[in-house]
């Protein structure tokens, strides 16, 4: 394998968790929900799948818990946000919190143990195409998910009927109300699939990037996806594209440090953050593109009258 | 079953003033389900993480030298979210203040001067203010949203500070360990009183507090505040600016914020290292709503959410029962709080039978 495709391995690795995460908090905020606690069902995710894998042996049945953990986590802020109509904002961070408290606590024996690794699947043909087949068709099977995620998602939001109710309910509640859509249901269906993208997010951390546990392991991947979402103003095949120009970040400052630049690595370990910064920049200061783009009651609490 | 909402035609006074309370007994109802869960007998575990830190003079001082930066950082936040500005970013603007505030002990070891001290503080302040200036400048003028330009930079300030610690203020006397050198005694803030630990900065702490409680209530700025807070639109006829007030509440945050950094550096660490915080920043989020945005309340809040640090430390004494347990009631509490709080504007009511379900069509 040559260097080249050693470090797009690398950038592929470090962009699925990002790609997957900012994907489940999309379908949330299409639906109008702003769900500000993706780091800490991340977290959980990662810890729980974990656990799971090296009770069961097998990092497969990890990934569903991982998955299960994250939408029932999730179901948390829901009732919080949509049945008793608490602050979206402070509800998120609230699940941050408790995400990375629990996660700490649940993932105390872990720590220092060394983990099962997802092994990748080769797909028959397809893996044997010179460069392409060893970086696109011998991967683990929650690459493979991500990108039919990206597809599939494409479709659902914007070629299908449950896809336009969805965008309904994120552009005017009130409205989709009047026509018989149920905003709450749906939103709640829309904050748990947002729930199990992040909890598969998570387990990518602990069972495919570092297979092992590490406290606060999601290192603000969780915060980086809700900037990818308004970077791909609400867009899953610009989130696709964003996730990997972020991951191609976050993993160069490895290559740097390997390289022995005379950088010091705190810098480059910033280098992520700063990014995310100045990309939130470029993509609103034009205010009237974030207008359009934005749902419209994103964030905004929706009691049914009666 | 389900839960219906019906709103109120006045918010509830009564349970403004009970929904503090009831998300506290949750909570430690909750705690106890915890403990039991990890095989500890509920009972005394919840003794000795609320009450026993209660009763001797260390873990007074203890639970006031932890309130102070909660306080601090809670009261200035409590302007923001009320002025609706998502300052989440205290816990680098808290770092920030810490660094800004050690260059005169760090870099000018060599000046001995009463000024010192005073000088440090004022550093502090400014530290904290110019890092919350970036989300602020961004918000105000670039239309950035400021609660993920906020938290981003507080993970830039961390690694800030571990380069700062490992490199060029590294004490040329510590065996390469990653602190600063020592403060000298005269950048050291003072004890409160001869009994134990807690120093002055527990004074910042209330007297911020009560000073912006008095701002808030007596002058036309807390006025202004709450009314943009509420309608963005309202303040604008009123001719309040929100763009001011963007700045306004994220420096004033920050400062507060940078205050409680170099506060607790010069009174409680006396050096700077790679970590200087157990996550005060986050943790005063939740004292700023569990004091229900008031700064009167946050004093109170602040003074709880300390104790839930010195009763995690105790239980990991005594239980052996790790101290991750104070972030899971710290999250728990928010939860919590967050919940009660429907109960000011809303009446809940159980439904139990199946024809009102049919009510979401719009049928009742």
């Amino acid at each position: 394998m040559g260097i080249i495709e050693a470090i797009l391995l690398t950038v592929i690795t470090a962009a699925t968790p990002l790609v997957l995460a900012s994907l489940g908090e999309l379908v949330s905020e299409r639906a109008g929900v702003l769900n500000l606690g993706v780091e800490g069902m991340m977290v959980m995710g990662a810890v729980l799948a974990f656990a799971v894998t090296q009770a069961t042996g097998s990092p497969y049945i990890g990934v569903l818990a991982g998955i299960a953990c994250g939408a029932l986590f999730s179901l948390l802020f829901g009732f919080l946000t949509l049945t008793l109509v608490a602050n979206q904002v402070a509800t998120g961070l609230a699940l941050t919190i408790l995400g990375l408290g629990i996660s700490g606590q649940i993932g105390e024996p872990y720590v220092g143990m060394s983990g099962i690794k997802l092994q990748p699947i080769a797909v028959p043909l397809l893996s044997d195409i010179p460069f392409l087949g060893p970086l696109l068709f011998r991967q683990d099977i929650i690459f493979y998910l991500s990108i039919a995620l990206v597809f599939g998602l494409n479709w659902f939001l914007f070629r299908s009927r449950a896809g336009l109710k969805v965008r309904a309910i994120g552009d005017s509640h009130a409205s989709a109300h009047a026509l018989g859509i149920h905003v709450i249901r749906t939103r709640y269906l829309a904050v748990m699939f947002g729930g199990a993208c992040a909890g598969l997010a998570g387990a990518q951390l602990s069972l495919v990037y570092t297979p092992q546990w590490v406290e606060n392991m999601s290192a603000g991947r969780g915060w980086i996806a809700l900037a990818l979402v308004v970077f791909a103003s609400w867009r899953p095949w610009r989130l696709l594209a964003g996730g990997y120009l972020f991951g191609a970040v976050s993993i160069s400052q490895l290559h740097a440090q390997a390289l022995g630049i005379g950088i010091p690595s705190q810098f480059l370990s910033a280098l992520p953050y700063i990014a995310t910064v100045v990309v939130l920049i470029l993509i609103s200061h034009n205010r009237r593109m974030t207008l359009i783009n934005t749902p419209a009651s994103l964030g905004k609490p929706f009691v049914p009258d009666r | 079953m389900r839960i219906e909402l019906e709103k109120r035609a006045n918010p509830s006074t009564l349970y403004s003033i009970l929904s503090p309370f009831l998300a506290l007994g949750l909570t430690v109802i909750a705690g106890g389900i915890m403990f039991a869960l990890i095989g500890k007998d509920p009972v005394s575990a919840l003794y000795s993480f609320f009450i026993e830190p209660l009763l001797d003079i260390w873990s007074l001082h203890e639970i006031a030298i932890k309130a102070a930066p909660l306080i601090l950082i809670g009261a200035g936040l409590s302007i923001c979210y009320r002025s609706n500005n998502w300052n989440i970013g205290a816990e680098g603007q808290f770092i920030m203040g810490a660094i800004a505030g050690a260059i005169v002990p760090v870099v000018f070891h060599d000046w001995h001067s009463p000024l010192v001290l005073p000088l440090m503080l004022v550093f502090g302040m400014i530290g904290g203010a110019l890092y919350a200036a970036i989300p602020a400048f961004l918000k105000a003028h670039m239309n950035t949203n400021e609660i993920l330009t906020s938290l981003m930079l507080v993970y830039i300030a961390q690694l800030f500070l571990d380069w700062l610690v490992r490199g060029p203020w590294r004490s040329p006397d510590a065996y390469n360990f990653p602190v600063t050198r020592d403060f000298a005694p005269e950048a050291i803030l003072p004890e409160l009183i001869a009994s134990g630990r807690a120093n002055l900065g527990f004074a910042f702490a209330v007297l911020a507090a009560v000073g912006l409680w008095l701002m808030m209530r007596y002058t036309l700025k807390g006025f202004e505040i709450t009314v943009l807070g509420q309608s963005e639109r309202a303040g604008r006829f009123a001719g309040f600016s929100s763009k001011r007030m963007i700045w306004f509440s994220m420096l004033l945050s920050g400062a507060l914020a940078g205050l409680a950094g170099i506060s607790e550096v010069s009174g409680t660490i006396g050096k700077l290292q790679p970590i200087i915080s157990p996550g005060y920043g986050f943790t005063a989020i939740i004292v700023a709503f569990l004091g229900r945005l008031n700064p009167l309340g946050i004093i109170a809040a602040g003074l709880f959410l300390a104790l839930t640090y010195v009763g995690g430390e105790a239980v990991q004494l005594t239980l052996s029962v790790s101290d991750k347990v104070t972030r899971v009631f710290q999250g728990l509490l928010l939860f919590f709080v967050l919940s009660c709080d429907t109960l000011i504007q809303y009446k809940i009511r159980l439904v139990f039978s199946r024809i009102g379900q049919s009510s979401e069509g719009g049928a009742h």
